[in-house]
């Protein structure tokens, strides 16, 4: 598995090609916006029937980098179920699943803007977690050592007249924002607003993927 | 009815007019229950599909909707309604014709569904969308008649299947309407009434005076045709001369990316400062209608075009037709060359101008094709499976249905006359349930059966949803470009959304004509300003690249076997002679195979003519079996009729390639992970309400909710590859860019003959294909390697990439 190397607030962290990151010195793996159920939610609300295999093919990817990463403490940064009722729309495969990947761990559900943390499906629920310097929350504020998803972000780059579009990390050298790691998960242009007033001079994009590679953010030029 | 009435006559005479004999054929055979009239343009088409109901309008009251007009084009809607309404005035008659389209406001649309009009001319999708009304059957109550315009181009697309699907309800609801198809020339007028017709029913077929011959030519230039390419830039001061010589002349190109070069070059050639304009489908609406007002007035000289102008509208005094590049298809090019010359029984004249050597020998071929008039085409296939999903979910936002009765309905389609009642319940359930093996959304279906077994909306709300999603025409994610300045700025059209992203602030292209300097996106609007540019990057347009006909293929082949081509100009006769002397020219019955090496490589040619998009699929093909035998290809460039293969070895053994069994086993890995799937699926996903449209206004809000339809291809792919949609993705994918069929064509009919010729040099026929653009890398891991090297290249220019050197050996160590 191959994965790009960042420092934040002093701290060495690995922006893994999946999606996840890693800290390896505390043993630490953190994926953000699981969005589980949203397939289940979209025909619920009267939208397209989309194939149902999303939170299966999910929990199958995590599960690939729990076993490459083997990580002591496991932090989901929000929006793990698509919705509150989406926790209804896991079976009893997908829960016992979650519960096995859980053992021996310490796992903790943040709370995201789609779903209060789960209560049910194991593991500690909170609003945001604190290790060493850094800060693990859903939405990112101006706080430096904040590392924080949400937002999904996703960049795209020309590549000798091919257009390649991936879901990225975004880090600077005060906040680190995690793309959205679940399969049914759209993304928000690098070049967006948010990105722009977040990201402070040298940040970088880390593009997922079978070889992850980190890339200066583009500015937005002012209009 | 076979007495045109006093009133129409006298009307005819007033103007000096004739009645055609096909007027009149029509107006006799009114009852007829489908009818299909064959006319060249200019014999009053039209007119002739009108005439039975503005006669049966004279005479008696009628209330509501009469006749029905469909047409392929928003803007032929309104231009017959202006050619409507002049007779109907000038007799008098009590008719009130309306047209409805995508352009008509709310408040009139309301109106018209309320009290429609005696004559409604509209589109395939606006219809669709009227027929998905709960009201549809008080609207359309004492429908009579409908008139589908330009046929032959909508018997060749999803629109036209659309289309049918419709009118099957409509007949349904009006059992005695009468169906009336207007087309051009066509190579098969049976496959055109089978489409209208209502099956099992008949559908008669009347055919106009086909008129004079036309009078075309291949273009004399000065300079030879170059080897390669396709621009035609070398005719320009020939082309120029015969602008001059003539009143108005349509210059057509096969992609909109030619006609925006060549119209380029020409207006630096166009010493006289003829007025001269562009039309394309990429241009903004604003910029088109300018140009079509223009060309009405007959301010224009010449106009630079492409498919965009193939169909009906009557764009004034057209009298020479020139076709730049392979015409590729004869039955086309017979369509373009009547666009001059509306005149009826006045002969249309055309110039052909090949863009290259070989196409001298297509421009050749396809005129004694014209001349024989033997035209060409693919026929269709069934009825595609997305368009029929969409119509299960069209019929229930009108209402609840029966399920054997719409089945029943469906069949009377002619592109679907032949769906199993297993396949229309597999759309069914699909449509209702998603038809996912894993039963996950039984709580929520989209439709629900009631105990008596209609089926009806789980949701109500749900039409609403169903019919913002109506139609099959797909933009391809598409922005639009203006002119920057502080009020917003002119628009001049749109560009491929991957196009745009490779563009960095600076970079110049061609777009209405003009080179402009890309600046910037602001809020998915692609802002540019004016540059004075000599090289500008060219906007890769997506316009298909159309592959040359099957049967204009095979007169290619047969041209070959002649002993001599005193029909051909001398370069290219010679140079025929030349490739007979030095190796062979390829046969119908076998395929010839070339080796030879060049500049430090190997080269591999494979002459198949099996047409651009089955050539480009072979030579994935080909190359992917050639790594596996460890040939080392490299790359490869693929043209209608042949593939160059370049590598590290020679090619000793070239039969086992060609095995039919391997090859298509080789397909079927290829195309599973093919982009040609992953755009298709999106497609019939889309169609078949799958997944929704994405608006302009989602795009440009960015909202994160939408994600890719690849996503869901892969998933597919993974977990259920037998699901429905993966079943229409191959068929469709299949029918398009793969052409595979086409492959197999080939292979049926060289059955296993294979000449390799292997020579110390490039042999002539070859030759130009070494100039060929297009060369395709074979590289699995290529977009990986080329997306690291070009991250490498942006950190390094931005000085960021602040890892010391040990650090960076981590890249390869596994985690």
């Amino acid at each position: 598995m191959n994965f790009v190397d960042v420092i934040l607030q002093g701290v060495a962290l690995r922006a893994l090609g999946s999606g996840a990151l890693s800290w390896p010195e505390r043993r630490v793996l953190i994926v953000s916006d699981l969005h589980l159920g949203k397939s289940e939610r979209m025909a619920r609300r009267g939208g397209a029937m989309l194939p149902p295999y999303e939170a299966r093919d999910t929990l199958l990817r995590l599960d690939a980098v729990l076993d490459a990463t083997d990580p002591a403490t496991v932090i989901c940064l929000g929006d793990s179920l698509d919705d509150n009722a989406a926790r209804a729309g896991l079976d009893d495969t997908e829960a016992q699943w979650i519960a096995r990947m859980q053992a021996g761990r310490d796992w903790i559900w943040i709370a995201g803007n789609h779903d209060p943390a789960p209560s049910d499906l194991g593991g500690r629920a909170l609003a945001r977690v604190g290790i060493g310097p850094l800060t693990f929350r859903h939405i990112a504020t101006p706080a430096p050592g904040e590392v924080s998803g949400h937002y999904h972000p996703k960049a795209r780059l020309g590549v000798r007249g091919k257009s390649v579009s991936r879901p990225c990390f975004l880090h600077d050298d005060r906040h680190m924002i995690l793309p959205a790691f679940g399969t049914y998960t759209g993304g928000l242009d690098w070049t967006a607003a948010p990105f722009a007033a977040l990201m402070g001079d040298g940040a970088c994009a880390i593009l997922t993927g079978p070889r992850p590679c980190a890339v200066p953010l583009p500015r937005r030029r002012a209009a | 009815m076979d007495r045109l009435p006093d009133r129409f006559s006298d009307w005819f005479a007033r103007r000096g007019w004739q009645v055609h004999p096909h007027q009149r054929d029509m107006l006799a055979r009114a009852d007829a229950p489908a009818l299909l009239l064959i006319a060249p343009t200019g014999g009053g088409k039209t007119l002739a599909g009108f005439l039975p109901t503005l006669v049966d309008l004279a005479d008696t009251d009628h209330d509501g909707l009469h006749t029905l007009y469909i047409s392929p084009l928003k803007a032929l809607a309104a231009d017959i309604k202006r050619n409507l309404t002049t007779p109907v005035t000038e007799m008098g008659l009590p008719i009130r014709i309306e047209d409805r389209t995508g352009d008509t406001s709310a408040t009139r649309k309301k109106r018209q569904r309320a009290d429609p009009p005696h004559i409604l001319l509209t589109t395939p999708e606006s219809l669709a969308l009227l027929v998905s009304y709960e009201d549809a059957p008080r609207m359309f109550a004492g429908l009579k008649r409908v008139v589908v315009d330009e046929i032959h181009a909508l018997s060749e697309s999803k629109r036209g299947d659309q289309l049918m699907l419709a009118l099957s309800r409509l007949q349904a609801l009006c059992p005695d309407m009468r169906r009336v198809g207007l087309s051009a020339t066509v190579e098969d007028p049976a496959a055109v009434a089978s489409f209208l017709a209502r099956h099992p029913d008949p559908c008669e077929i009347l055919y106009a005076d086909p008129g004079p011959d036309p009078d075309i030519a291949m273009l004399d230039t000065d300079a030879a045709p170059p080897w390669s390419g396709g621009g035609g830039r070398y005719a320009i001061p020939a082309v120029l001369e015969q602008v001059k010589a003539h009143k108005t002349t349509l210059i057509f190109h096969n992609t909109r990316a030619q006609a925006e070069i060549f119209f380029h070059e020409l207006w630096l050639q166009n010493d006289d400062a003829l007025p001269i304009g562009i039309h394309h489908g990429s241009l903004s609406r604003e910029q088109r209608t300018r140009v079509e007002q223009a060309m009405v007035q007959g301010d224009l000289r010449a106009i630079v075009c492409t498919g965009s102008l193939d169909l009906g509208i009557d764009w004034g005094d057209v009298d020479l037709v020139i076709q730049i590049g392979a015409p590729k298809n004869v039955k086309r090019l017979v369509q373009r060359i009547g666009r001059a010359n509306h005149r009826y029984n006045a002969p249309s004249k055309a110039l052909l101008v090949p863009a290259n050597r070989f196409e001298v020998v297509e421009c050749v071929a396809a005129l004694q094709a014209v001349k024989e008039r033997d035209l060409d085409g693919d026929p269709r296939g069934p009825g595609p499976r997305d368009v029929l999903c969409q119509h299960i979910l069209i019929r229930a936002a009108a209402g609840p249905f029966e399920a054997t009765a719409l089945y029943n309905e469906v069949k009377t389609a002619g592109a679907y006359a032949s769906l199993t009642r297993a396949q229309f319940d597999a759309c069914l359930d699909f449509v209702a349930t998603g038809g996912y093996a894993l039963r996950a959304y039984d709580q929520w279906k989209r439709l629900k059966q009631d105990p008596d077994g209609t089926w009806h909306l789980r949701d109500p709300r749900a039409a609403q949803r169903i019919r913002q999603n109506i139609g099959t025409i797909m933009d391809t994610d598409l922005l639009k470009v203006r002119m920057k300045n502080r009020r917003g700025g002119t628009p001049l059209g749109e560009i491929e959304e991957g196009f745009a992203s490779t563009l960095t602030p600076g970079d110049t292209f061609l777009i209405g004509g003009q080179i402009v300097r890309y600046e910037g996106l602001r809020e998915m609007v692609v802002e540019v300003t004016r540059r004075a540019d000599k090289q500008p990057k060219i906007a890769t347009f997506m316009g298909t690249k159309f592959a040359t006909s099957t049967q204009l293929s095979e007169r290619i082949l047969r041209m070959f076997a002649q002993d001599d081509w005193p029909e051909l100009p001398d370069p290219t006769r010679q140079w025929l002679h030349l490739q007979r002397d030095r190796s062979q020219l390829p046969q119908h019955d076998r395929i010839l195979i070339e080796s030879f090496p060049h500049d430090g490589r190997e080269h591999t040619c494979v002459y198949g003519f099996a047409g651009r998009n089955a050539m480009q699929t072979l030579g994935l093909l080909l190359t992917a079996r050639m790594e596996q035998q460890g040939l080392h290809p490299m790359g490869f460039v693929s043209t209608d009729y042949a593939t160059l293969i370049w590598g590290l070895d020679t090619l000793v053994h070239p039969e086992p390639l060609f095995d039919r069994d391997g090859l298509r086993e080789t397909f079927e890995t290829w195309l599973a992970g093919n982009a040609v799937m992953k755009r298709t699926f999106k497609q019939s996903a889309v169609i078949s309400g799958l997944i929704e449209r994405t608006t302009r206004g989602q795009r440009k809000s960015g909202k994160q909710a939408t994600f890719s339809a690849d996503i869901l291809y892969d998933v597919l792919h993974k977990y259920e590859p037998d699901h429905l949609l993966m079943d229409i993705t191959r068929e469709e994918a299949l029918k398009g860019l793969v052409d595979f069929g086409r492959i197999e064509d080939m292979l049926m009919r060289t059955a296993g003959r294979v000449d390799h010729v292997v020579l110390d040099r490039v042999t002539p026929l070859a030759a130009p294909l070494f100039l060929e653009a297009g060369r395709v890398p074979v590289d699995g891991a290529a977009t990986e390697r080329l997306l690291a090297e070009e991250a490498q290249r942006l950190m390094d220019t931005a000085g960021l990439d602040m890892k010391p050197a040990d650090e960076k050996r981590h890249w390869r160590v596994p985690y």
